[in-house]
């Protein structure tokens, strides 16, 4: 069992700051996977000298602004802009009019978002008009004076004003992929999953319990604004140094509205300041491309907190109707639910992630009979779209509130009822897919009971006693009155990598040379780091397979090809095997190199299985016959491999059978609760996760996703909320005032218990770790408020005013 | 807009009077935020933090005369036995950094209902001391709030010092929000005993337009108290008595429904936090509380 | 207006510095010292923490013009301020001439070591602020921990590895004391 506090202490032989390539020589080549290397940007970050993308500066650069609207549906019946023009320091002011193409919508699935509104607004906050100005004041006060008739129309706000025979469509004359095969055209996708005889199973059933569920919007709250440097070339073309999540996707977004071929369009990963979905779509890339061809000069955006939080997609708040059905021994007989979620003004990943929901609906248990309906909704609210977790944690949410509904109602205890349903490797999904690597979701759950519970009511025991310890915290809410320990589990499963027969595949560029008498390699990929770590991974990978100790990383740029997306809890199995399959090319052409230098000097080199470790060449008992210095000389190894898991396939959009997910992740939480009942304040005393990771790459690294996984999970279970009026549709709480995340003495302590069973067909086991912890924390905390209150509670976050009757 | 520096009070007074609409601004944790996000652009800035005796207290034989600009952080770390209610509300303000910063001079001017400290002055007992070329006046924190975020300043004045009644009894501040730092009250409540005087007073945060005090509860509690003959016998409360001191105190508020919480949830805290403050208070006076204090 | 004020132990001057900028702005894009975070300019964050006279207060929240002749100390400051205090508390009054610039502070080190940084955008507020807490309290609780560093936000780590980073970097200062 690790506990985080000696996961995350460096082990002996590890680098020290700055310095990461330099390593002790062992049997093996030190600073591999499964080492505990330390980060090789930690040093830049902790003086403040890493660079993010608000950090750049370019001479002659101007800052760029977006006006945004006001309302959240509205015609638009004229856009005056003579004024901010005139204003002294002022450089370009566009709309929609200014565009250079005909092309002039984006998406990540479909193209239906304006790059500037045209005609109408769909959200509050959508982006109308641009302004490049020679100081952000001046910017803001020239936007200011942009004058914007609206006419206000009615706003959809939820399913029953969506669906209306006569409801107002969002967008008129679809014709996306999707258009066709939904119900109603304020339906982005719908996707049912179908298995089993629902009606037959239920007459088994001998208990039936339902439930209606709902999930509120949560932020990613990424503490690094959305931001980036725009700089025009001279061959007409522009450079973006930007923070994103997928170069290669901005790219293919923005080319088209710029009206330049994409070689004209460069990309620079700059610092990026988090992520967790919220940078997956386009925020001001193309405005800032825009204002800076406009006016041939630099042009900087950053978005202040309150525009950051119209500047991106939120994740989808839904409302979950679930029944399921068990014998009187505990076993599951069916499952139905409906999901809806609110996809808001735009699509965005909206497909995707309902094909998530759906397909993930019944959640780590075998169930044969399920009937599963997941939709999302066109609405005026703000666009949701990709959130850690993405689409699986709405679902976790419910169908785990469900399972303790289950083994309450059969007296059961809620851990042994989860066990009993528990899938194992060999389970049949809903989708029919075959679980074909380890699933051990009983294991999991058996781990974070088998923990001793933190000691009860501390501050009574002179020893320790600190009442910052106690719900309300600094807030001197309670000295101990009204306060209720309570206990919760839950577990979850989240796919891992891109689903659904998308071509999810990666491009690594590996080179190999001697630098000093050195053997160096240098990884150069188009990953966005985003704070994964996958910088350190990549160099651990090459080491390993290059049995080099100094890695260089290149900056991630579009000069290589595309990563695909730092999401999906998919860059260590898809950029990390692109980066193995590269590096294991290198080494057979250093084979090549030395059989054709050395060959006629020793049997070896022909036949036995040869390895590269500690800069040498060496044959499988271990003697050398050679050092990659003098095999390489003065040779360059270079490689560009594309790298692709194994392919998935599309769901049938009427039944949703298929084999559309390449991995699954699970983890398990148990969350000890202190809640102040008369208050309703919550105390999170300890969520203590088990998850299998098929192969922990960098230990510290896993321990430190499942960490801040888990404390996102319990960010939605307790205080997150992105709050929309339903009247006007208007966000109610843009600012860090109001919109709460947790602090660090909202945080308890996070013991993360960590199983290494591999997964065959992944990249040395290896299973995808940022998501899974994400899902079951917050139901494994609701469970334990509900031990402690004997609440039903249905939605999250739980607010005081649920705790105590005073909504 | 223009950024005025005075080096000292009288030339801050000036400015005041010459330019009425300035804003003044010594921690900045208000009217920065504004003037970052644009909501504010006031021809001047009137700049507090160069006046030195502004960030200086000073304790007298009733009261404490704390500068305007004294900050929340030396309240709670210097001032805990003479204003133990005003110092555990300083404890609860935002983050240590705001603490730093923020004083109770901001806290009056903005007059936020919200405000941590109104609570505590309320209970404790407190006078503005306002000033204007025109003169000084001191203004009783009770007829200090006119309005959400309106106080009963001149366009002329300044706030200089406040002069808070030094505790001659328990004093405690208790507020709900929903997270366990860094929150804004969604209710407070501040509560002091006075045994020299034989009464109790509170201030209630967060429920109504203004900060508030209950004062059909003191009077309540001031005459159960009386009646019973408790502040001579030191005898355990009653439980009827907190109860319907809470009940009173809830009863006090006005408070509204907003993205912070509901009206309903702030009536029932607020009765909540009256009762255990009452509780802690009224044991700590007996002395045989653990604390007169909370987190610390 | 013009502003003057030391920075990291060096008078710095900026110009035409609009009267509503904050410090944060200043040291950001006038005074090419990005370290210092604009996360949420609105005091919640704590991304932005700098010493502001020796105390730590949100640099987002401080107009420029209230930094006249004061003196603040960033992120980038960090590793020289240690070093020189660290020389102080030996009382060696000879080395203050050279300054070697220590790469990294005792408390950046503990960062790095126990792997408190992902992404790194809370890193530079926390670092001010962990290293202001162990100045005052060299051996705080876990309580004392939570409280100092409640004024900074971090959405990455869980705040699991910070609590770490911080019990290291105390308990190596006090096995230097007891050495």
């Amino acid at each position: 069992m690790t506990s985080p506090r000696r996961a995350t202490t460096p082990a002996p032989g590890t680098a020290p700051a700055g310095a990461p390539t330099r390593l002790v020589q062992g049997a093996h080549t030190s600073g591999g996977i499964g080492a505990s290397v330390l980060r090789p940007d930690a040093g830049l970050k902790v003086t403040g000298r890493f660079a993010y993308s608000s950090d750049l500066w370019h001479e002659d650069m101007l800052w760029g602004h977006t006006l945004r609207s006001t309302v959240a549906h509205a015609e638009i019946v004229s856009v005056d802009i003579s004024e901010a023009l005139a204003t002294p320091g002022v450089h370009a002011v566009l709309t929609w009019d200014d565009l250079p193409t005909e092309v002039r919508h984006y998406g990540l699935e479909i193209q239906d978002t304006p790059v500037l509104a045209h005609g109408k607004v769909r959200h509050h906050g959508e982006p109308v008009a641009l302004v490049a100005a020679d100081h952000p004041e001046t910017a803001r006060r020239a936007a200011a004076r942009i004058e914007v008739e609206y006419r206000e129309l009615p706003v959809v706000t939820d399913e029953t004003s969506a669906l209306a025979p006569d409801a107002v469509l969002l967008h008129e004359h679809r014709t996306d992929p999707c258009s066709g095969r939904v119900p109603h055209p304020n339906i982005v996708h719908r996707q049912p999953v179908v298995r089993g005889d629902v009606a037959r199973a239920r007459d088994r059933a001998d208990v039936i319990v339902r439930g209606e569920y709902r999930f509120g919007m949560q932020d990613q709250a990424f503490l690094g604004p959305e931001s980036g440097l725009a700089v025009p070339e001279e061959d007409g073309g522009v450079h973006l140094y930007i923070a994103t999540q997928w170069l290669h996707s901005d790219l293919r977004q923005m080319a088209p509205v710029l009206g330049l071929p994409e070689d004209k369009v460069r990309m620079t990963l700059a610092g990026v300041g988090g992520a967790f979905g919220g940078r997956e779509d386009l925020s001001m890339q193309i405005h800032a491309c825009l204002l800076a061809l406009r006016t041939g000069r630099p042009v900087k955006m950053v978005y202040n907190r309150f525009e950051s939080f119209f500047g991106h997609v939120h994740r989808h708040p839904a409302t979950l109707r679930y029944e399921h059905g068990a014998t009187r021994d505990g076993r599951l007989t069916h499952l139905t639910c409906r999901i809806v979620l609110d996809g808001g003004a735009y699509a965005s990943s909206s497909p995707a992630v309902v094909g998530n929901a759906a397909s993930l609906a019944a959640g780590p248990y075998a169930v044969d009979h399920v009937d599963i309906e997941a939709l999302a909704l066109y609405t005026n609210n703000p666009p949701c779209g990709a959130m850690r977790g993405f689409g699986a944690v709405q679902a976790c949410f419910a169908y785990e509130a469900q399972m303790d509904k289950l083994a309450k109602e059969l007296g059961m205890d809620p851990v042994e009822f989860r066990v009993r349903n528990a899938m194992t490797q060999g389970t049949v999904m809903p989708t029919g897919q075959v679980v074909d690597s380890p699933a051990p979701v009983a294991e999991l759950l058996r781990r974070v009971e088998a923990r001793p519970l933190p000691p009860q009511r501390p501050w009574e025991s002179g020893e320790g006693a600190d009442l910052r310890q106690l719900p309300g915290g600094l807030s001197n809410a309670t000295h101990g009155e009204g306060v209720v320990r309570g206990v919760g589990y839950a577990v979850g499963m989240k796919n891992v990598c891109y689903s659904e027969g998308f071509d999810d595949c990666s491009t690594a560029r590996v080179r190999l040379e001697v630098m000093g008498g050195e053997p160096v390699a240098t990884v150069h990929t188009a990953m966005a780091e985003v704070g994964q770590g996958g910088v350190t991974v990549h160099a651990q990978i090459a080491r390993t397979e290059l049995g080099v100790a100094q890695v260089a990383i290149h900056p991630a740029d579009t000069r290589v090809g595309s990563a695909g997306s730092t999401s999906a809890s998919r860059q260590t199995y898809v950029t990390g095997g692109a980066v193995k399959h590269a590096c294991e090319q290198v080494r057979r052409r250093v084979f090549e190199i030395g059989r054709r230098r050395f060959g006629t000097r020793h049997p070896a080199w022909d036949g036995a299985r040869l390895l590269l470790e500690n800069g040498k060449i060496v044959t499988e008992d271990g003697e050398v016959l050679a050092g990659l210095a003098e095999v390489l000389r003065d040779e360059v190894v270079e490689v560009v491999q594309q790298w692709r898991h194994r392919p998935t396939e599309p769901f049938d959009p009427h039944t949703g059978q298929g084999n559309g997910h390449v991995q699954y992740a699970f983890a398990a939480h148990r969350a000890v609760v202190d809640v102040d009942t008369e208050l309703g304040l919550v105390k999170v005393v300890e969520l203590a996760c088990a998850q299998d990771v098929g192969k922990a790459l960098n230990p510290p690294t896993v321990a430190g996703q499942i960490q801040g996984g888990t404390v996102q999970g319990l960010g939605i279970a307790v205080m997150e909320e992105i709050v929309v009026d339903p009247v006007t549709a208007q966000v109610r709480n843009p600012s860090f005032t109001d919109y709460l995340i947790p602090t660090i003495l909202d945080t308890p302590d996070i013991p993360a218990d960590v199983l290494e069973l591999a997964d065959e067909h992944a990249p040395y086991g290896l299973r995808g770790v940022g998501e899974a912890p994400t899902l079951s924390s917050t139901p494994a905390v609701l469970a334990a408020i509900r031990d402690a209150t004997g609440l039903e509670l249905t939605r999250t976050p739980v607010r005081p005013e649920h705790l105590t009757g005073t909504e | 807009m223009d950024f005025l520096r005075p080096a000292g009070w009288e030339e801050a007074l000036a400015a005041k009077a010459e330019h009425p609409g300035a804003v003044p601004i010594a921690g900045g944790t208000d009217v920065m935020v504004d003037l970052n996000f644009g909501r504010r652009r006031p021809a001047h800035l009137l700049d507090l933090t160069r006046i030195r005796d502004l960030f200086e207290w000073e304790a007298g034989e009733e009261s404490v005369r704390l500068g305007a600009c004294v900050p929340y952080t030396t309240i709670l770390e210097r001032l805990r036995t003479e204003l133990p209610g005003l110092a555990l509300a300083s404890h609860t303000v935002a983050s240590p950094q705001i603490r730093n910063r923020g004083s109770i001079g901001g806290n009056l001017g903005t007059a936020s209902p919200a405000g941590d400290a109104h609570p505590a002055l309320l209970a404790a007992g407190a006078e503005v001391e306002a000033e204007s070329v025109r003169g000084v006046r001191r203004i009783p924190v009770d007829a200090f709030y006119t309005g959400v975020k309106r106080n009963a300043l001149a366009p002329d004045e300044l706030i200089r010092a406040v002069h808070v009644q030094k505790a001659d009894g328990p004093q405690q501040y208790a507020k709900a929000g929903p997270r366990n730092a860094m929150v804004i009250a969604v209710c407070a409540l501040g509560l002091a005993l006075h045994p020299a005087t034989r009464t109790v007073r509170t201030g209630i945060g967060s429920a109504a337009p203004t900060p508030v005090r209950a004062a059909a509860a003191e009077e309540f509690l001031n005459a159960a108290l009386d009646e019973g003959g408790y502040w001579d016998s030191g005898a355990a409360l009653d439980a009827s008595v907190a109860g319907h001191f809470a009940e009173l105190c809830a009863a006090a508020c006005a408070p509204i429904d907003d993205v912070r919480g509901t009206a309903r949830y702030r009536r029932h805290a607020v009765g909540v936090l009256a009762r255990r403050t009452l509780i802690w208070a009224w044991e700590s006076y007996r002395g045989t509380g653990r604390t007169t204090e909370g987190a610390s | 207006m013009r502003v003057t004020f030391t920075v990291n132990g060096r008078t710095r001057q900026a110009d035409d510095v609009w009267e509503g900028e904050s410090l944060l702005y200043v040291l950001r894009e006038r005074l090419g010292l990005p370290g210092s975070k604009n996360a949420c300019e609105q005091g919640e964050c704590g991304s932005c923490t700098v010493r502001l006279d020796g105390v730590p207060v949100c640099a987002c929240l401080v107009a420029a013009g209230q930094a006249e002749g004061r003196e603040v100390l960033t992120v980038e400051g960090q590793a020289a301020h240690a070093a020189r205090r660290s020389r102080d508390r030996d009382q060696d009054p000879r080395q203050h001439e050279d300054t070697p610039n220590a790469a990294l502070s005792p408390v950046q080190q503990a960062f790095v070591d126990a792997g408190a940084v992902q992404c790194g955008f809370c890193t530079p507020g926390l670092i001010v602020a962990a290293g202001h807490l162990l100045e005052h309290n060299p051996d705080p609780s876990d309580e004392d921990i939570r409280e100092a560093l409640s004024g900074n936000l971090c959405r990455c780590t869980g705040y699991g590895t910070i609590m770490d980073a911080v019990r290291l970097a105390a308990a190596r200062k006090s096995e230097e004391v007891r050495a």
